[in-house]
């Protein structure tokens, strides 16, 4: 008997709808509408003869789903063949015949296709190499893969990132040498090119006394000055005081040192916004979808949630738990949600009062720290200007006041901040980030954190960290155009730093991070220190009158003002065309139009989800049409006075699965079906 | 890379090119792999295409695979035997197909294949429970195991017959983000 497609139970009248179903000719399109294809079906079923031999339908290959899911009907032949072997879901054995095959086909043809073939084929090859060739160069590769294997990758998209900011400082660094400090040295150290120099405007401020130490210098002052940046490293090209040149001229053009200065600072600006974005486009994207079916958290668990990656016991028994935890938080949740949905309105009465109490109560504890932070300062800062004698100690706690508060307050307040959280009476994971959003605020304030014995790879407070340093490279790469480049170097080294605290110390966080959203979520918290960067640079750039005594902008009254002269120096169209960009009405019409834009795209959006919604619901009320159908039909078969004899479903497949009584064969008797085919 | 070598002839090497998302680089060194699971049973040269079988007891003691609560699962699927014994073709083609190349609907149909513990073309409730029991180990009870197993059941069944086909499983991995960059072991 040929039962070597076990899918089809021997005929009792409920299971019988299961081949039905499996003939209908929109579930076999739906099979390949996806492109999964394959040969002939007699070709493919006496090539599973052969290597099954036998009829049990639980033994015998594990190939024996590339007869079974794979069946097409002819016609559909042609998709394979255009597909390249090795994406189609065959044994080794069956893609070389394939591709045999089709070299076979192509000799058929004329020399002219031939050579496109294999003018293709080199292509592609090398294409591969090259894209192998990349790969290999990829900074950390072998670092990254390496803990990708030992910890998981939600803890590998955190070096990613660190890789990715050593890259964008490196980048931002070329920028400002390029065009920036290179044309300064060219002129400095070569004859053939001269500059001039940005003179003082004779008053007051625009002297500045040289602070090079004069004398006999204490050898641990230069140390002191190596590290805090005065002395000998005020007069380096690290900082914005050193470059005093107005305009390099070369031999056939002249080049406008502040207006180059100036744009580097906004492309860069510019060009970190844009490179993050793209980046966090495919996260962002992957998001939405994730969002949108908040239902479907068990199947992403089930069947993607084991890393194949891990290679190691501990990381393997901590991905076990993680998804023990994960799984027996969704079944909590699930049990909230219930409860949730069954509260009266008293109890929903009391826990909404209840929240805004304490979130008002969370608000006055950190408005409370803020002040205690500005009151320590300005008691510190009065008491140091007092100049009076106290003990050595006193002295000591004076001076270091704030910054002992702050510490207080970052070591107090997450400790309050999780108490009050339990009374709120959320779901675990709004909890998790609402906690975070209220550490972050008080993050802000503070210059240092200290944290006190780091026993897991805590993630959100390292990604903080990085973040808030790229921020203030940021800001300051307008007045030390060397920064970005100090940035690569210290970011260089945190990633082995980190690595080997990890490697060596750490275990992961028993709460699971998933790579695909915190990918998406490191970018976001980058993108806001961006945004906060932009600001200070702004008001600096056009509001703060620039230094009188040294840089290079000190023949303008504010940075920006290098741009309007520069631009009316250009031609009169250029001009017109500039002036006309920036006027009101530009901006006005710009505005407006953007605003359209964005609105028109959420329209958009919305009426994309709402028709998703029903076409999912109409799929599902179809499958059960469906299956109401064909449980009527096959009633109304088994009421018929023929012989219902055991015919085996597998006859099905054989012959032509488009005929619209294919549904009728099953359940009729082989002599039927002979007279039928 | 390809004139010094002498395990494969060059368009064997090619073929496997075509056949799988790896360069010829790359399967020299799968070969290698291969061999040192059992130097002395695997030879160095393959360019007669010697007919060498390893058994899966050998084959997971690999650190790619040994931490893998579905290694047997993935042995048995890509084995010609369908009991987990490898030849070279298998080899490569089981990390041709888990590596970062091989396209989303490839992997999903393994992956479908994998998770379909019974073999019988379908995942129902009990090939689910299984796997939730791989996943979880002795951790989880029973009933909340097959709690997990319905609930996963509801969510991705479209067409309400009880049991996940692979239209059903390849819809439900569509919204799954993370089945790309899970599914994968490097080598």
């Amino acid at each position: 008997m040929d039962t070597v497609d076990g899918v089809f139970y021997p005929s009792h009248s409920g299971a019988v709808s299961n081949p039905l179903l499996d003939q209908l000719p929109s579930y076999q399109s739906l099979l390949y509408r996806r492109k999964s294809s394959g040969t002939s079906s007699t070709k493919r079923r006496s090539l599973n003869r052969g290597r099954h031999g036998s009829t049990s339908s639980r033994s015998g290959s594990g190939r024996w789903a590339s007869g079974r899911l794979e069946e097409r009907p002819p016609t559909l032949r042609s998709t394979a063949d255009q597909r390249p072997a090795r994406e189609l879901p065959w044994s080794m054995e069956e893609k070389r015949r394939h591709k045999e095959q089709r070299l076979q086909q192509c000799g058929d043809l004329g020399g002219w296709a031939q050579w496109r073939m294999s003018a293709r084929h080199y292509l592609k090859r090398m294409k591969e190499d090259g894209q192998d060739l990349l790969s290999a160069l990829q900074l950390w590769r072998a670092d990254i893969h390496m803990i990708e294997g030992m910890f998981g990758t939600g803890i590998q998209s955190y070096f990613s990132f660190l890789r990715f900011l050593v890259l964008l400082n490196f980048v931002m660094f070329l920028l400002m040498f390029s065009f920036v400090m290179l044309p300064i040295v060219i002129s400095t150290h070569t004859s053939f090119v001269n500059s001039t120099f940005t003179g003082g405007t004779g008053s007051e401020c625009s002297v500045y006394p040289p602070t090079s130490r004069q004398g006999l210098v204490v050898f641990h002052q230069h140390i002191i000055d190596l590290l805090s940046g005065t002395g000998f490293l005020e007069q380096t090209y690290l900082f914005y005081g050193y470059y005093k040149v107005n305009n390099i001229h070369f031999p056939s053009f002249s080049y406008n040192l502040p207006l180059a200065y100036l744009l580097c600072t906004i492309t860069y600006l510019l060009l970190s916004l844009l490179w993050i974005v793209k980046r966090s486009a495919t996260g962002f994207k992957r998001k939405l979808v994730q969002d949108e079916d908040r239902f479907q958290s068990f199947c992403n668990k089930v069947f993607a949630g084991w890393d194949f990656c891990i290679t190691n016991e501990n990381a393997a028994r901590l991905k076990h738990s993680s998804l023990l935890y994960e799984l027996k938080t969704d079944l909590e949740e699930e049990r909230i949600r219930q409860k949730m949905a069954e509260r009266s309105r008293k109890e929903k009465c009391r826990i909404y009062c209840l929240r805004v109490a304490l979130n008002l109560f969370v608000i006055a504890v950190l408005v409370c720290c803020f002040y205690c932070i500005y009151s320590a300062t300005i008691f510190s800062q009065q008491k140091q200007a007092q100049d009076q004698q106290y003990y050595f100690i006193v002295e000591l706690i004076f001076e270091y006041l704030p910054s002992i508060v702050i510490t207080l307050a970052n070591f107090i307040t997450p400790i309050i901040f999780s108490i009050i959280i339990s009374f709120e009476d959320y779901s675990p994971a709004f909890e998790i980030r609402f906690t975070l959003m209220r550490i972050l605020v008080n993050h802000c304030e503070c210059g240092l954190v200290k944290w006190w014995g780091q026993q897991e790879f805590a993630i959100p407070q390292n990604v903080l960290e990085i973040v808030y340093g790229q921020t203030i490279c940021w800001i300051g790469t307008f007045y030390c155009p060397l920064m970005p480049a100090i940035n690569t170097i210290k970011y260089f080294l945190v990633f082995y730093i980190k690595k080997v605290t990890l490697v060596n110390n750490c275990r992961p966080a028993s709460r699971p991070f998933r790579a695909s959203s915190s990918t998406f979520f490191f970018l976001a918290v980058l993108l806001i220190g961006l945004a906060l960067a932009t600001v200070p640079v702004t008001v600096s750039i056009a509001q703060i009158r620039s230094s009188d005594a040294c840089g290079p902008f000190v023949n303008f009254t504010t940075s920006w003002e290098a741009v309007p002269r520069a631009v009316s120096q250009l031609p009169l169209g250029v001009m017109t065309f500039l002036n006309a960009l920036s006027s009101e009405a530009f901006a006005v019409s710009f505005f407006v139009i953007t605003c359209l834009a964005m609105f028109y795209v959420i329209a958009l959006a919305g009426a994309h989800k709402r028709v998703i919604t029903q076409l999912r619901d109409q799929l599902a009320m179809e499958g059960r049409d469906k299956r109401f159908l064909i449980q009527k039909l096959c009633q109304a078969q088994s009421e018929l006075p023929s012989r219902t004899s055991r015919s085996r479903a597998s006859h099905g497949y054989h012959g032509n699965p488009h005929s619209s009584t294919s549904g009728v064969f099953v359940v009729q008797p082989l002599t039927h079906y002979e007279t039928q085919a | 890379m390809g004139n010094k070598q002498s395990t494969f002839r060059d368009d064997q090497l090619d073929e496997y090119q075509d056949c799988t998302f790896f360069t010829s680089k790359e399967i020299l060194r799968l070969h290698g792999r291969f061999r040192d699971l059992a130097p002395n049973v695997v030879p160095l040269d393959y360019t007669n295409n010697p007919d060498v079988t390893l058994p899966s007891s050998l084959i997971i003691t690999m650190p790619e695979l040994k931490e893998n609560p579905f290694r047997y699962r993935i042995l048995e699927t890509f084995s010609e035997d369908g009991e987990g014994n490898l030849t070279f073709y298998d080899f490569v083609d089981l990390f041709s197909v888990l590596s970062e190349t091989a396209p989303l609907d490839l992997k999903i149909i393994y992956a479908f294949r994998i998770y379909d513990f019974n073999r019988d073309g379908f995942l129902c409730l009990e090939d689910v429970e299984e796997t939730v029991h791989r996943l979880t180990g002795e951790e989880l009870r029973v009933e909340e195991r097959r709690l997990v197993a319905r609930r996963v059941m509801e969510e991705a069944d479209l067409d309400g017959d009880g049991k996940l086909s692979l239209i059903d499983f390849q819809n439900m991995i569509s919204r799954a983000p993370d089945f790309i960059s899970t599914f994968h072991i490097r080598i």
